[in-house]
């Protein structure tokens, strides 16, 4: 299974290096959205108080990674998801879709928080906090986003319905996510957010744990 | 289900709600004063709504294995039902926050979970509205709402106690438990509980025998 689950990442990091303009779409959507977000708050830098910074990033964040992840059932069209369903199994299918997925948001988070540091400033005070946090998070955002893609496809897919299905879904995943990035920006020390980091991992695991059971009753429809 | 005691049951216990849910002497708590009688009738709906959604969650995945229509029948009225008492429960919420916080919304951690619980379960319903197959609309409501329900429990029993709420009981208010709710308060309380339940639960079994006749009206149809 493990290496079923290894070729169907590779499979997914060709098949996105092969049609480059998806990935470097999505890169340049982060990009503008954090300008547009730069010229609308009229900031000049470090102007900005820190709970705004920090509820823009996300929000910017979850928008990119619902964009991002709404194609990953999208662009592979009937013929060839009969083909994976022929040779793989459902479970090394969604599981290799999540993990790449994690580092899929994983690239446009730092990536956000690269163009943000620079034009909008930096105030994050601990780092290392600030990236475990965006690990966590990506895999949330991983994990819901991809189950309801699958959900979305399946329905016809429209971008509607893949915004409404997946945002109450993900609502937990992100107000975790912002607490401990607050924690983060303050500097507070780590015993302060331990219990919001074990929260945040066991959502992360609830969530993959269903879309792992449910995945493969709706893969066989 | 078509046995009838349970129906007087119901009827009994509602009316024993309300008599004695509005009558009976409350105690006096600071700043809640007589409004803790929204008791019966506000927490009362939490409690029928998440009764109400595990046997709609439960029904789900029945029919998840065994693929018998009937099952789902009775996933998406249960879920209708809680969703009727999702929104009540938020209306009668919201007037008694309007006379103990002073606003309707106060942003408050157990307020916003359940607005975003509402949302879900709409969600639910528009994707089922989307899906024109019988089967595919009853496969893909079902795995959307086993999806939902993994994702609403620790939106409402673990984020609301990780802040401090402005609910009774959380936070320093005074509550029911803190202050030991009175016997008196649960002998009407734990019967609202059953009575509202047991409620949605004829509403919803009502119209999932609507909905089999409907279909069998429709075989009928087609076939003749």
């Amino acid at each position: 299974m493990l290496k079923e689950i290894s070729i169907l990442i590779q499979k997914e990091l060709t098949l996105e290096w092969r049609q480059k303009y998806a990935l470097n779409g999505i890169l340049l959507y982060v990009v503008s959205a954090v300008f547009i977000t730069y010229l609308s708050v009229g900031a000049k830098q470090g102007n900005i108080s820190s709970p705004t910074w920090n509820a823009l990033y996300w929000i910017i964040i979850l928008f990119s990674a619902v964009n991002a992840v709404a194609k990953s059932f999208v662009q592979e069209h009937q013929g060839r998801q009969l083909y994976y369903y022929m040779i793989a199994s459902p479970e090394s299918i969604i599981l290799s879709k999540i993990i790449y997925n994690t580092g899929l948001t994983l690239v446009l988070a730092l990536l956000g928080y690269g163009v943000f540091s620079i034009i909008l400033g930096n105030p994050v005070l601990d780092q290392g906090l600030f990236l475990l946090n965006l690990i966590l998070g990506a895999m949330g955002f991983s994990a819901s986003l991809t189950m309801v893609s699958g959900i979305a496809s399946k329905a016809g897919n429209n971008a509607t319905l893949m915004a409404i299905l997946s945002f109450p879904v993900i609502i937990p995943i992100l107000l975790m996510a912002i607490r401990i990035s607050k924690n983060a920006m303050d500097g507070l020390d780590w015993s302060v957010s331990a219990d919001k980091i074990i929260s945040l991992f066991a959502i992360n695991a609830i969530v993959a744990a269903a879309a792992y059971i449910l995945f493969p009753y709706l893969w066989r429809s | 289900m078509r046995q009838s005691w349970w129906k007087i049951l119901t009827i009994a216990l509602l009316l024993y709600t309300l008599i004695a849910g509005l009558l009976m002497d409350v105690p006096r708590l600071p700043i809640l004063n007589e409004t803790i009688r929204a008791l019966h009738f506000h927490v009362t709906m939490w409690f029928g709504m998440i009764l109400m959604l595990v046997v709609s969650v439960f029904y789900s995945i029945k029919y998840l294995r065994t693929n018998d229509i009937k099952n789902d029948d009775m996933a998406i009225e249960f879920a209708g039902a809680a969703i009727l008492f999702g929104v009540l429960g938020i209306v009668t919420g919201m007037l008694w926050a309007k006379f103990t916080w002073g606003d309707y919304w106060s942003g408050d951690p157990k307020q916003n979970a359940a607005a975003i619980g509402i949302l879900m379960y709409f969600a639910y319903l528009i994707l089922r509205n989307s899906l024109t197959d019988t089967q595919q609309r009853a496969r893909i409501g079902a795995i959307y709402n086993i999806f939902a329900f993994a994702a609403f429990i620790p939106l409402i029993f673990v984020l609301p106690r990780l802040t401090d709420s402005l609910h009774p009981g959380n936070g320093g208010n005074p509550g029911f438990n803190a202050y030991d709710l009175d016997s008196k308060l649960r002998m009407v309380f734990y019967p609202a509980i059953i009575g509202w339940t047991l409620l949605g639960s004829w509403i919803a079994t009502v119209r999932v025998r609507m909905r089999r006749v409907e279909r069998i009206l429709e075989d009928r149809m087609i076939n003749s």
